[in-house]
């Protein structure tokens, strides 16, 4: 404490009451602060479409029949919607999932370890975002039958 | 006073905001060794997953039981998640109670359709 304080620092720009127009924008984010609020985002995603994984849940595993009827809705459609967009809102929900799984993971690790520097911290960003588009891709690329 | 500050921290008794955040790591370590769980018995069952296959993972009682304590975890989770999201953005006390009660009845809701749906088939 005492050597902070003592420390000669460049002043810094304050911010108090961030507008998100005017300051957001020019407001420059490391990878860990892009991690942080894709894990704050995620998480509501999911929260909003926590009716649709269980609607998903419901008819895959009841029946026969509403396994079809499950199948139906990403390949033909569902409510006037047609298949891809249901198949969107699913890659959406696998983004999110992979995303909020490996920050997730990666604070744990950090909460059981206390590694906290700025180098790990910035690392395990990068590749935080790196894997969880990667495997989105990778898994959307199946969703959409390319392969 | 024992030392209640930093990793030393006592994890029982009063809390002190303590127990939602270990709450929200415990359950987040459950619903992933869940998730690698459930992705090892569709990733190793034999030839293309269909009806049969997938309905097959979920049928055991023991599978409904832990799919049963996931569903809760993931609920706690997620209240403790959506409610620091609206404690950080959402400061009149009104709208703040009113999104909470709005996230309980949400997360309950929907926690009932997710265990009735495991015991019906």
């Amino acid at each position: 404490m005492t050597e902070l304080a003592s420390k000669q620092r460049a002043k810094r720009p304050e911010f108090r009451n961030i507008n998100a127009f005017k300051d957001l924008t020019t407001y420059r984010m490391t990878p860990a602060a892009w991690v942080s609020i894709l894990h704050r985002a995620s998480g509501a995603i999911m929260f909003i479409l926590l009716p649709f994984v269980i609607w998903m849940f419901d008819t895959s595993i009841s029946s026969e029949i509403s396994f079809e009827k499950f199948k139906a809705a990403f390949n033909i459609g569902m409510l006037g919607l047609p298949g891809f967009i249901w198949k969107l809102v699913a890659l959406a929900l696998i983004w999110a999932y992979l995303h909020h799984f490996i920050a997730g993971l990666r604070h744990l690790y950090m909460d059981a370890t206390h590694r906290l520097s700025n180098e790990f911290g910035k690392s395990t960003a990068l590749v935080t975002l790196a894997l969880s588009i990667l495997l989105t891709l990778v898994l959307g690329a199946k969703l959409f039958g390319l392969y | 006073m024992s030392v209640n500050y930093g990793s030393k921290r006592l994890v029982v008794g009063a809390h002190y905001g303590t127990r939602d955040w270990l709450a929200q790591r415990v359950t987040a370590a459950l619903m992933a060794l869940f998730t690698v769980l459930l992705l090892a018995q569709v990733i190793f069952s034999k030839g293309p997953v269909g009806y049969t296959q997938w309905a097959g993972i979920f049928s055991s009682q023991w599978m409904k039981v832990l799919t049963f304590t996931v569903i809760i975890a993931l609920a706690y989770h997620v209240w403790v998640g959506m409610r620091d999201i609206w404690m950080d953005y959402v400061k009149p006390v009104w709208l703040r109670l009113s999104l909470e009660v709005f996230t309980i009845v949400w997360l309950v809701a929907c926690a009932g359709w997710a265990i009735q749906v495991l015991w019906r088939f």
